[in-house]
């Protein structure tokens, strides 16, 4: 099964992608930015992602709110996300709207600036601490996703950095930043924008040429510094945080292949093998057998740059120590790394990943979302066809070449949360006395 | 600023919408297997895939008293042993074939999903039936899963939010009503939940005359149907007795509550009360109000809390549609210091609502959005199963996705406003903020007008 892609580049340097399916009556649009928090200068963590807030404030004929407003009049769905090496937006509209969802990306693409304002930067700077504070800071465990690419990066590594940003970098965004942001990263040629779903090509060809044509092309933008590190962190690392949770649990990076190279599928399927669906390796052997976890799962961040990193994350059940926990997931790790993976196990993981990747081509919204990816990091869209081809190929053979280089305990980076008071380990007196009413 | 000067010429004006396209939600077809068992069938053959999602009636609504958790602990032993395979075995029967089963229970129903693709569908629909004719549950899983639901219970009294869900339903309805505990249970009554306890539950809710097969994708109505005959025309057992009532009495008075969290950077505030049942005859007037209110990212909520005060991520308002009257409820989360104040804005636009009748600019904001996101809803094979399934749960009618735009559409401003008054009820307010007592608490008496009752950790698992 194949979804059909066109492409054309408008002289902008805009990349466009269509994909027609006419079986529903809507339409996605989805706009890639190749910038992320990667992009950011010393001083302005979690910039990337505030200047993605403020391109939902309006442009030069989109009042502020407006943005919103009018998708959702339209009956459409809308959002957008930013990651360490790229933002999106994107929004899934009945297909007679298309040209509108077109003009609202443009309108921000060409005419944001006339439109900002310090009062709605210092709202959206509210918001993202907030936003903070929700999904990191008053979460438990929600520091991790701060905290393990710090330990797993070099401290000059675009990707150390925290995505969300520090409070004092939040506060020091002014409007000048936003102007030299947008005109360096929020320009035609560093961007793609795919179509997808029910439309008419050539109309949607002139819609892109009417709406997009005249915004003009980017100066450039600085290169990201050599982001290429050793394969394995030469010895292993370890930070333990005492946080407001009460189970432990472990994250533990291993760097591995980059995203897209024939090693990554290898890679990724070592991962699933280990921790996707409850019928992998740490599930089996933690949770259901020794009983020494409540959950267990790995999964790779698929970074296209620099190095990835496989995320082998096991929480703790009550009664379990520190230190027990530890040693049951080093010790699968261990297994793996001695005596590799069969044919069998790699014959299941793949199975499960081709039916997740046929149902992720359902929906309008995830298609377009990795047309536009697979552009952005490798320009050839043509790739989101070749997935299931690039998995059917990999042996136990190429799998085990990845686990001998990487899954020893040199290429292991632990990032273990702790209850912070007391003793580790709530007892089971503890829970008895608090559930009681 | 000089370096971004905005392009010439200016942009293009604002275009207007094209002819919309007609839509169908798709056709399905229905079924009665002599033993009293429904198949609801809905050929999609877009791509080679097909999600089934087997009904049963054994939501925790039905469960006896005391064994409060029964039926999603029974729900989730289906799959650790049955026909003779134990959990292992049975985990890589359905991931060898490309797929994953989810066992669970809410407060209506149970359910057994899965999607796969179309050439698997005899083999899954084989072992989905061994999951609900010959469950084993074995004592080994019996207390693995119970282990694993106090391991969240106790995870859960770290996490604000699941606490303040938690303790916001607890505030909500009678001690006596079913809904004021979680639908899985909480510790005590999980920790005395026995093997004996899911047999019985099983036995007697498991039936087919209480079961329907749901299956969405791309199969014919007589390919699912052979395959139901075959595997389900055998299953005996006569219909269940309805659940029990009783499930739903709610508080009939105000209340403001603060669970401890101290240096918390942030509070999750609940207010709401007791909503009303899905199957209300004003649910399309009460579900626009809501979206007006707080359902959509442009609500006067959100904007308000959001967008005009900076105090929040996100802030929303929702009716949990169950069979029984289910929490209405505005959540947000809010920096410390502006709990009091953000609490206020909160009961200001529930006034609002119930004083005046909206403008007819936010009516259609709201109607036209429902109206033409309809189709993208549908999109995914598992989203018609969900849909469909819906449909068996609250027994509606055959035609309820054909006339459910149009039944938006005719809601009006009036309409809106009547179902605010009947359905927002500030007399009734329950508002309960997982905090710092000592910044939030007075501020926060003083916003409701009453006292704000305080309560710790080790006391808070109380039912109001």
């Amino acid at each position: 099964m194949r979804i059909p892609i066109e492409t054309f580049t408008l002289p902008n340097g805009l990349r466009v992608i269509l994909s027609e399916d006419h079986t529903a009556p809507l339409v996605a649009v989805n706009l890639w930015y190749h910038v992320g928090s990667a992009n950011e200068r010393r001083g302005r963590t979690g910039f990337a992602h505030l200047f993605e807030h403020m391109l939902f404030q309006g442009s030069a004929n989109v009042a502020a709110n407006e943005h919103f407003e009018l998708v959702q009049r339209a009956g459409g769905t809308l959002n957008g996300s930013t990651w360490l090496d790229r933002t999106n937006y994107f929004e899934t509209v009945p297909s007679n709207q298309l040209e509108l969802a077109l003009w609202l990306e443009a309108n921000r693409m060409g005419w944001l600036l006339p439109a900002m304002t310090q009062q709605k930067l210092d709202t959206q700077r509210d918001v993202v601490q907030n936003e903070r504070r929700w999904s990191m800071d008053n979460q438990p465990y929600g520091t991790w996703w701060e905290r393990l690419p710090a330990l797993a990066y070099p401290i000059d590594h675009p990707f150390h950095h925290s995505l969300i940003g520090s409070m004092a970098d939040l506060d020091a965004a002014s409007l000048d930043d936003i102007a030299h942001f947008f005109a360096t990263y929020y320009t035609p040629d560093n961007a793609v924008l795919t179509i997808a779903g029910d439309f008419d090509r050539d109309e949607a060809r002139s819609m892109v040429e009417r709406h997009f044509g005249a915004i003009p092309r980017g100066a450039g933008k600085p290169p990201l510094p050599d982001m290429s590190v050793p394969p394995t962190f030469g010895g292993p690392l370890r930070e333990v945080v005492a946080d407001d949770v009460m189970l432990p649990r472990l994250f533990l990076a291993l760097r591995s292949p980059v995203f897209g190279s024939d090693e990554y599928y290898a890679a990724s399927v070592a991962g699933a093998i280990l921790g996707m669906k409850k019928g992998s390796r740490l599930y089996r052997a933690l949770v259901r057998e020794q009983q020494v976890a409540a959950e267990a799962q790995a999964y790779t961040y698929d970074l296209a740059k620099g190095s990835d990193l496989l995320v082998v994350d096991v929480t703790a059940r009550p009664e379990t120590s520190v230190e027990r926990l530890e040693e049951a997931v080093h010790a699968e790790l261990d297994r793996m790394a001695a005596d590799g993976v069969t044919s069998d196990e790699v014959s299941r993981v793949v199975t499960l990943i081709e039916t997740e990747l046929v149902a992720s081509l359902q929906s309008a919204s995830e298609r377009a979302d990795k047309l536009s990816m697979f552009a952005t990091y490798f320009g050839d869209p043509e790739l989101v066809n070749q997935q299931g081809d690039r998995y059917r190929t990999v042996t136990a053979e190429r799998v085990n070449l990845f686990v001998r280089e990487r899954l020893g305990r040199e290429n292991r980076a632990s990032l273990l949360y702790v209850p912070r008071d007391g003793d580790a380990e709530p007892t089971q007196s503890d829970l008895a006395m608090a559930e009681t009413p | 600023m000089s370096a971004s000067a905005s392009p010439t010429p200016a942009p293009a004006p604002r275009p207007e919408p094209a002819a919309p396209r007609s839509y169908h939600f798709p056709r399905f077809e229905r079924r009665t297997l002599p033993n009293g068992m429904q198949l609801v069938v809905a050929p999609v053959d877009k791509l080679p895939l097909a999600t089934v999602i087997a009904v049963v009636d054994a939501g925790a609504s039905a469960e006896p008293a005391g064994k409060e958790g029964v039926a999603a602990l029974t729900a989730r032993l289906l799959p650790e042993g049955a026909a003779g395979l134990d959990g292992v075995a049975l985990t890589d029967r359905f991931e060898r074939i490309g797929t994953t089963v989810e066992a669970h229970a809410d407060w209506d129903v149970a359910a057994v999903s899965l999607t796969v693709l179309t050439k698997q569908l005899p083999d899954a629909l084989a072992l989905v039936r061994d999951l609900l004719r010959a469950p084993e549950f074995p004592d080994r899983e019996v207390g693995r899963l119970k282990e694993e639901r106090l391991a969240e219970l106790l995870q859960q009294r770290a996490e604000p939010r699941g606490l303040a869900d938690e303790q916001f339903s607890r505030a909500l309805y009678q001690p006596a009503a079913r809904y004021a505990l979680p639908a899985d249970g909480d510790a005590a009554s999980v920790r005395g939940l026995t093997r004996d306890d899911v047999r019985d539950f099983y036995s007697a809710r498991y039936r087919p005359a209480a079961t329907t097969l749901v299956i969405a994708g791309d199969v014919t109505m007589a390919q699912a149907s052979a395959l139901a005959d075959d595997l389900f025309g055998n299953w005996t057992g006569a219909r269940p007795p309805a659940a029990a009532q009783g499930i739903d009495a709610g508080q009939p008075d105000r209340l403001t509550r603060v669970v401890a969290k101290a240096d918390a950077p942030q509070s999750e505030i609940r207010i709401g009360h007791v909503g009303l049942p899905r199957r209300a005859p004003d649910y399309f007037d009460a579900m626009v109000m809501n979206a007006v209110l707080g359902g959509l990212f442009s609500s006067r909520i959100n904007l308000n809390l959001r967008e005009a005060h900076g105090y929040t991520y996100g802030a929303f308002s929702g009716f949990e549609w169950r069979r029984g009257a289910g929490p209405f409820v505005v959540s947000t989360a809010v920096k410390s210091d502006v709990t009091a104040a953000a609490a206020q804005e909160i009961l200001n636009e529930i006034d609002r609502m119930r004083r005046e009748e909206i403008a007819e600019d936010e009516l259609t904001l709201a109607t036209s959005y429902l109206d033409g996101v309809f189709p993208i809803r549908y999109e995914t094979t598992s989203a018609i199963a969900a849909a469909l399934a819906n449909l068996v749960i609250h027994e509606l009618p055959d035609d309820y996705y054909d006339r459910y735009r149009e039944r938006v559409r005719a809601v009006t401003t009036q309409g809106v406003l009547r179902a605010a008054q009947a359905h927002l009820h500030p007399d009734r307010l329950r508002i309960v903020v997982v905090g710092d007592p000592a910044i939030i608490a007075e501020p926060l008496g003083k916003v409701a007008g009453m006292t704000t009752e305080v309560v710790t950790p080790d006391r808070m698992e109380k039912p109001a």
